[in-house]
């Protein structure tokens, strides 16, 4: 008996140029629910985007026809499961622009994958008197992992500051990158801030001390074309849910040499070359690190996702949210009170804000009641909190599939949040 | 489908506005901090006893409207209980917001105005943040004293 795919039943392979925007709303269903009884207006996209047609499928259809264990069996199902588990290596891969597939490592998220470099990279070779060189405008989970290295070996952690304006203050760096400074760990994008930051730039005086880098890509891949070569990352972390993938799953870019002299982090089946009471013999790098049976489906959706954002027009596709970004940042202003947080240079489309007198948690919730999707919080960024003295903020963050009607209805909402609380 | 004004009632906002009881104590015997780790919400509540009794209750700090103007009234509905009234106070209030029952007879009527909370379950915690700090300080004794 032959087995034969079904994936693929929506075909994003090829579009033609540019953004057709009914095309690309269509592709994803839940921008046509409502919510307490409104359209959805989908602006939480930095917590988790929307996944389209073509990823749910190939989960599911893999789940409901294909499914078996990877790296197993000696039947055809097992065969196809290994196969398409690689190919969305692959897809990852050249997604990245990665020079081999063995630097791609699945993970759960990017939490995971940071935790990975943590405990396999840095734990074992740091010193006391070491440095950690963190931003201050890291996301917890690129904060917390750090600190559990420090704790463990003595190194210290640094930080690079923040201007008012949201980017990173590279007027000191010589003083916080030396010489002792062993990594250098720092966000591509700013969760909070929406700010690109200048990595190649940091990479390179990193490296000149003889540090690596790690960038925790999770806000960049569903903005911006990742050019690894270009940006000079030793380790790049990024996750599947937030670049229009399933849930669970993510990836660890590194370098093949580093990643080959890393030892395992987690042990089990999957990541074995030979077994004995006495010894073990790990396999090689990416098996290596993906101890135990992965999350397949997951990551054959992660695959579709790599494949749907490369059917897009990019070009098309910044200019879009430049657009959105330009036209938030203008219309914020015209309400009273709104206090833009985070006007670098460089942005991708995300803003932050405080409304004046209001509590960021009573916006969210006015505006959820007009079906508006926001996040209102501290974002996982305490510190950055602490820096722009508020307790939180509100953040709406845009995907490629928003629309300025959009952006009209998040300014609406906020001035009935004003109403509300005159 | 609820609406804002449901949530946001006119007190509620008067006493995000002007909360009551709004300072710390000077020789308070009893103190407490609530904590919301999930919107990093603040409190201190401040207790004088007298015996058995709430003799001042004061709070400080930042938070929503919803958890700022529930410390407020709470305030002034726990001000000269005794401390199994104000748990009783506590117990019917935290009913009432997660929605196990309706207003009860031995809740101060004015706290009925959070009854709109029920529908929004995320803000519950808001609610009760101070009635927690205020449980916790009744508990636990001063070392001081």
């Amino acid at each position: 008996m032959t087995l034969s795919s079904t994936r693929g039943r929506t075909a994003v392979e090829s579009r033609p140029a540019g953004l057709d925007m009914t095309q690309l709303r269509s592709e994803f269903p839940i921008l046509r629910t409502r919510v307490h009884g409104k359209p959805l207006i989908y602006l939480d996209n930095a917590a988790t985007s929307q996944k389209p047609r073509a990823v749910v499928e190939a989960e599911a259809d893999f789940s409901l026809l294909e499914n078996a264990n990877v790296h197993r069996g000696v039947h055809a199902l097992s065969q196809m499961a290994t196969a398409a588990y690689d190919r969305a290596r692959e897809e990852v891969r050249t997604f990245l622009g990665a020079n081999h597939v063995s630097e791609i490592v699945f993970t759960a998220g990017t939490t995971a994958a940071l935790n990975l470099v943590a405990q396999s990279y840095a734990r074992p070779r740091l010193r006391a008197g070491d440095e950690i060189l963190l931003t201050g405008m890291e996301h917890h989970s690129n904060i917390v992992p750090w600190q559990l290295v420090a704790q463990a070996t003595g190194a210290r952690i640094r930080v690079i500051p923040v201007t008012g304006s949201g980017e990173l203050d590279l007027a000191g760096l010589n003083e916080v990158l030396t010489e002792r400074t062993r990594l250098v760990a720092l966000a591509h994008v700013s969760n909070v801030l929406g700010t690109v930051n200048p990595v190649r730039q940091i990479a390179d005086r990193a490296h000149a001390v003889g540090a690596i880098v790690v960038v925790d890509g999770a806000q960049a891949v569903p903005h911006i074309r990742v050019d690894l070569e270009a940006l000079g990352a030793d380790f790049y972390a990024a996750s599947g849910h937030k670049m229009f993938g399933p849930t669970g799953i993510g990836f660890l870019y590194g370098r093949a040499a580093l990643l080959d002299a890393m030892p395992p982090w987690q042990g089990g089946g999957g990541m074995i070359q030979n077994v004995t009471f006495e010894e073990t013999t790990y396999a090689p790098v990416p098996a290596r690190f993906e101890a135990g049976t992965p999350p397949i489906a997951q990551a054959i959706g992660l695959g579709a996702a790599v494949r749907w954002l490369r059917s897009l027009d990019w070009s098309a596709v910044e200019a879009h949210e430049a657009d959105l970004l330009a036209y938030a940042t203008e219309r914020l202003a015209e309400v009273p009170g709104v206090r833009l947080i985070g006007t670098a240079r460089e942005k991708v489309s995300v803003v932050s804000f405080v409304v004046d007198r209001v509590h960021p948690h009573d916006v969210g919730t006015v505006l959820d009641l007009q079906g508006i999707a926001v996040r209102a919080s501290h974002h996982c960024a305490q510190p950055l909190m602490r820096q722009f003295g508020v307790a939180g903020m509100v953040r709406a963050s845009f995907a490629a599939y928003n629309t300025r009607a959009e952006v009209d209805a998040l300014i609406e909402g906020l001035l009935e949040v004003r109403k509300v609380f005159a | 489908m609820p609406d804002a004004s449901e949530l946001y009632q006119s007190v509620i906002l008067d006493h995000n506005r002007a909360p009551r009881n709004y300072r710390p104590m000077e020789g308070a015997d009893r103190q407490a901090e609530g904590y919301n780790p999930m919107c990093g919400d603040q409190l201190t509540v401040w207790l004088k006893l007298d015996g058995d009794r709430i003799a001042d209750v004061s709070f400080q700090g930042s938070g929503c409207a919803i958890s700022k103007a529930s410390a407020s009234l709470m305030t002034t509905a726990v001000k000269g209980k005794t401390r199994e009234e104000a748990q009783k106070v506590f117990e019917s209030f935290h009913r009432m917001v997660t929605g196990q029952g309706g207003p009860a007879d031995d809740m101060p009527a004015k706290l009925a105005v959070f009854a709109g909370v029920r529908e929004f379950p995320t803000r519950v915690k808001c609610a009760t943040l101070s009635w927690h700090a205020l449980k916790s300080a009744l508990e636990t004794p001063d070392p001081a004293k």
